[in-house]
């Protein structure tokens, strides 16, 4: 077992490096100067010539990159003399566009959106499952067609209709919800107003993905109940909650945790149209705009990140599928 | 006279992976493992034995399905065993299949008319009269209606879907057929039905089959000759009317006491050989003779020596201490 | 004799959109401690779900049931088909037990065998866990799994064909039921192993004096351990008396048809198995008259009655041998006679 665990990170890990040199790669091939970049409209050429120097530009790309690989493990200096500065390990550069190393910049970002993903996946594996058992338990009753609806609608409405359905209907026309002007608070400083601030883009992140876990349940827990092992457990004289609970649920849901991870890793790499919508200053939003502004050493970042956290995300799928199913257990 | 097929210690193993992300085989499955026989023009071979012995590989590598991993074919007296798969295309009229299932193998999407028709198109054939006709009047022989040409296979029950596998396989006359327990997934009724079509067939054509099943009664009625197989491995054959009246290897013979009889009488009084325990992995079969872990005649040679196949009368049987 | 089962007139139709199936068409039989009753019939003749509705098992919701199903417990006789889920529940494990066809998926993949044997043992009997899993190891033992100690903390992957059902045995003797329901146990077997299973299964019916309902397709496993047998066809018992009956003096045409169609034992000699041609009529639409009507040969034969249209009833030809067939019965004994089995002396 874990030597299986150590083969899987090492795996992971060079996925990651070739992740980052792909990445690397890309940037240099576009048709700009980084160092133009980093300057505004009235440029002097002196001054981007101090900056070339200043960030490492200069440098071959091949000793750039690796300035910027030991920068994650030891941390990294620029400039020289009094303008010299330091991005501490793990650093992931330095971004000229806003003047301040990524690795804080991620560090203002990532909370906002764990709390956007973690509360939203709560919110959907709460809806989905549970609407998910009670259709396929009430199967063709009105329950069951509800559902459906329901799973209609999640499914087909866009993320960004719902989202500006739900603020325009709940906060600007009837104010359910009030606005919140404040900005991101953490849990830990007024968990009151971190859940008014979060409701609604949780409701909206949550919502599409409540109808398809609705209806990847409700086919999962129909599906079981025919099995042969399921019958054995009637034939047993066990009480029909408890059928329910030990074996139906247990078979049906496993394969639940793989995608419930896997979703959740896409998500910690930024939900992008929820944050653009309820102006979250998210991961999401701070790739989309390092793209935007072309502040490359971010877009870097942000792009290793969420690699990073699919890979590693996968790794604890597979451990925790181990754990629930002893046929897939490694010796 | 040159048999139709010949193999010569032909050996099929399958390497396993331990998981999807292992490069190495973690080990080979010994599916066959240096079997020797010859089908006469006109012969039917039965292959009997328990699950996960080897029939099926036998009868694929056979006609090359599966390329072997050592050993020789011969076909007609001609060694196909490194004929590319692109050359084997002119063997294919030659040898047909017929499979198991009469569920899985036809394609749903394609009228029987089509399915019966690809030997044909696969080999570029025009038959005299036209396709249509030359399907149809198979349709016929194989007791499936003719107007039925465009229906699909879905409307059809289990015996007659099994039919249609066998249309498709005698359409170029092939001179030896591997049947792949053809029968195994019918009721008896239906069961017997297509076991006379196959013998009818037989005595037109004269075509040489394999016929492999678990059934060692279907297959003592259908044979000339049985052979019985264990692990990968051949441990005795012989003419039908010996082996089961003189089983020689133990195996044999306690196969042959398993076999309920459907007759209460014979039941009530006939001594049964009870063998302990399961078939061992293929992955790391018994050193020695590979019954040894269940024979209840086991020596400590059967564990070292492997025994050859050695001939008795008129069987050929692979056993240190045969009956 | 004890009494332990009796089906009267069982009707079992499910509706689906392309009609009702009748797949239980007015079945009635009754099982005796220490007897095994065997039902065959090719598939789709409504043998399993005769035999799930002794259990209750159909989705009560999607199936019509009607007719009775009296299962005698010490407290006295219970009807499956009226009672209520409680009722139904409690009699499940401890009054009736059950195996499947297929050991391969009849077992939870995700819990020990233990784990599954105690928890049959527990809802019934209500021991401790220490007791339970005592008792498991105990079964595992009787039905002969080498290292019960060890190997009743495994799970079922880790485990044979033949193995899985030693312990789906285990686990319906667990509370020794006094009916054993035993739906094809040995036919995803291999013949060795089925003959283990089979003599397993004769041994412990001796010993505890267990009713086994026994449900195959195979001929040879019935003449192997069945006292009585019922015969049906689309859904309906066409013959029913002893083994010897069945086998030596069969006297509805499609026994006949069945016997003769096994190959080796009878169609030696001749190169030829008298098939039975055509196919069973689909459940949908039964036809009006004999249900075998379209492949029955003697139908021709039949004076005063017209197999293609009046439906022939079940009648006591012998003392306890029933039969379903307009034929007079001087001829189906003459028929019958050249089907039979040879071992016989009759
Ligand atoms: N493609 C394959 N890859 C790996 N192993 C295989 C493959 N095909 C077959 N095997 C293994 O080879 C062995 C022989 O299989 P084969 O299907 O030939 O048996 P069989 O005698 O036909 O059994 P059955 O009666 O169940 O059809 C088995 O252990 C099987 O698991
Ligand atoms: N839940 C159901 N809904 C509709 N039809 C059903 C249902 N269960 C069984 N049937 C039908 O009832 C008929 C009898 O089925 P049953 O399973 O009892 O056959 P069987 O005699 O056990 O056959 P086999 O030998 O194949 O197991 C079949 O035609 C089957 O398709
Ligand atoms: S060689 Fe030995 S172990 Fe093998 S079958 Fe013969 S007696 Fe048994
Ligand atoms: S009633 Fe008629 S059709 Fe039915 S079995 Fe008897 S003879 Fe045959
Ligand atoms: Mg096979
Ligand atoms: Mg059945």
């Amino acid at each position: 077992m874990i030597s299986y665990i150590a083969r899987r990170l090492m795996y992971a890990a060079v996925i990651l490096l070739l992740v980052s040199i792909a990445v690397y790669a890309i940037f240099q091939f576009l048709p700009f100067d980084p160092a133009a970049l980093t300057c505004g409209k009235n440029c002097r050429p002196n001054l981007i010539a101090a900056n070339r120097v200043r960030l490492g530009f200069d440098k071959p790309v091949w000793e750039q990159y690796w300035l910027f690989l030991t920068g994650i493990f030891v941390g990294r200096d620029y400039g020289v003399g009094s303008a010299a500065f330091t991005c501490p390990a793990p650093s992931l550069g330095y971004s000229f566009r806003q003047n301040a190393c990524v690795t804080d910049l991620i560090k203002q970002a990532l909370p906002v959106t764990l709390s956007l993903a973690i509360g939203a996946l709560i919110l959907w594996l709460i809806v989905g499952i549970g609407l998910g058992i009670l259709a396929a338990r009430f199967k063709d009753s009105p329950i069951d067609t509800g559902s459906t609806v329901f799973v209609l609608i999640g499914t087909s409405l866009p993320t960004f209709v719902t989202g500006l359905l739900l603020l325009i209907y709940l906060t600007l026309k009837n104010n359910i919800i009030p606005l919140n002007f404040d900005g991101y608070i953490s849990i830990f400083d007024n968990p009151a107003k971190f859940f008014i601030y979060f409701l609604l883009p949780w409701i909206t992140l949550a919502f599409s993905f409540s109808a398809i876990y609705t209806r990847y349940t409700r086919s999962a827990v129909i599906e079981t109940s025919g099995e042969d092992y399921i019958r054995t457990a009637w034939a047993k004289g066990l009480k029909s909650k408890v059928v329910l609970r030990k074996h139906t649920l247990r078979a049906a849901l496993a394969p639940l945790t793989t995608m419930a991870g896997l979703d959740f890793a896409g998500l910690l790499g930024g939900a992008i149209l929820t944050e653009t919508i309820f102006d979250l200053p998210g991961l999401g939003r701070m790739s989309l705009k390092a793209v935007n502004d072309f502040d490359l050493p971010v877009v870097l970042a942000t792009t290793l990140l969420a690699a990073a956290i699919v890979v590693i995300m996968n790794l604890v799928v597979d451990l925790l599928y181990a754990v629930l199913d002893p046929r897939v257990r490694v010796g | 006279m040159t048999p139709i097929v010949k193999v010569e210690n032909l050996t099929k193993h399958f390497p396993i992976k331990k998981n999807a992300l292992a490069r190495r085989a973690a080990g080979n499955v010994k599916a066959v493992d240096g079997i020797s026989f010859e089908i006469a023009p006109g012969e039917t071979l039965g292959m009997v034995g328990e699950s996960g012995c080897g029939k099926t590989t036998a009868g694929r590598t056979i006609i090359k399905l599966y390329e072997p991993t050592g050993g020789k074919i011969f076909f007609e007296g001609e060694d196909i065993t490194k004929v590319s798969p692109a050359a084997m295309r002119s063997y294919r009229s030659k040898m047909q299949i017929i499979f198991q299932d009469p569920f899985s193998s036809l394609n749903p999407r394609h009228t029987i008319g089509r399915i019966i028709a690809a030997p044909f198109e696969i080999q570029n054939i025009t038959p005299e009269g036209g396709v249509k006709r030359a399907v149809q009047t198979l349709m016929e022989r194989v007791g499936l209606n003719p107007e039925h040409y465009n229906r699909f296979p879905h409307e059809f029950s289990g015996g007659q879907r099994q039919r249609i596998g066998i249309a498709r396989s005698i359409a170029l006359k092939p001179k030896f057929i591997v049947a792949d327990e053809p029968v195994s997934a019918l009721d008896v009724s239906i069961q017997a039905q297509i076991i006379n079509l196959l013998d009818d067939l037989q005595t037109e054509f004269g075509m040489s089959f394999l016929f492999i099943a678990h059934d060692l009664s279907v297959v003592q009625h259908i044979s000339d000759r049985v052979a019985v197989m264990y692990l990968g491995k051949i441990m005795e054959i012989a003419p039908t009317t010996d082996l089961y009246a003189a089983p020689h290897h133990p195996y044999t013979k306690a196969l042959l006491s398993a076999v309920p009889v459907p007759d209460p009488n014979t039941e009530r009084t006939r001594e049964r050989i009870l063998l302990h325990g399961d078939l061992p992995s293929p992955m790391n079969p018994p050193s020695g003779c590979v019954f040894n872990t269940r024979c209840w005649k086991a020596q400590d040679r059967c564990r070292i020596d492997e025994p050859e196949l050695l001939q008795i009368g008129a069987s050929s049987v692979a056993c240190h201490f045969p009956e | 004799m004890t009494r332990l089962l009796d089906i009267n007139d069982l009707h079992v139709t499910f509706p689906t959109e392309d009609g009702d199936v009748k797949a239980v068409d007015g079945i009635s039989l009754t099982l005796d401690a220490g007897e095994t009753v065997a039902i065959v019939g090719e598939s789709g003749s409504g043998k399993t779900v005769t035999s799930l509705s002794v259990l209750g098992l159909h989705n009560r919701k999607r199936t019509r049931l009607n007719g009775e199903i009296l299962v005698h417990t010490e407290a006295g006789a219970v009807d499956v088909v009226s009672c209520s889920d409680e009722e139904l529940r409690k009699l499940r494990g401890s009054a009736v037990a059950m195996i499947f066809q297929d050991p391969m998926s009849s077992l939870h993949p995700y819990y020990s065998i233990g784990n599954q044997l105690a928890e049959a043992y527990r809802v019934v009997s209500k021991a401790s866990k220490k007791d339970a899993l005592k008792r498991c190891v105990e079964m595992l033992d009787l039905v002969g799994i080498p290292e019960p100690q060890k190997r009743v903390k495994e799970y079922p992957h880790q485990f044979s064909g033949g193995m899985r059902q030693r312990v789906m045995i285990a686990m319906a003797l667990i509370n020794n039921p006094r009916i054993l329901i035993a739906d094809e146990p040995t036919t995803a077997l291999d013949v060795t192993v089925q003959a283990q299973i089979l003599t397993l299964l004769k041994e412990l019916q001796r010993e505890f004096n267990m009713g086994i309902l026994l449900i195959t397709h195979d001929l040879g496993v019935v003449a192997e351990v069945a006292d009585r047998v019922n015969v049906m066809y689309a859904g309906k018992v066409v013959e029913r008396g002893s083994v010897d009956d069945i086998y030596y003096r069969p006297l509805a045409p499609y026994t006949m048809g069945l016997l003769s169609s096994i190959p080796s034992v009878y169609g030696k000699g001749t190169g030829r198995l008298s098939a039975i041609p055509g196919q069973p009529p689909s459940l949908i639409s039964l036809p009006e008259g004999c249900s075998f009507a379209s492949r029955c040969s003697f139908a021709s034969q039949v004076v005063g009655a017209s197999c293609a249209t009046d439906a022939p009833h079940l009648i006591e030809d012998e003392p306890g041998h029933f039969a379903r067939c307009h034929l007079a019965l001087a001829d189906r004994r003459t028929a019958g006679a050249k089907f039979a089995a040879k071992g016989g002396n009759a």
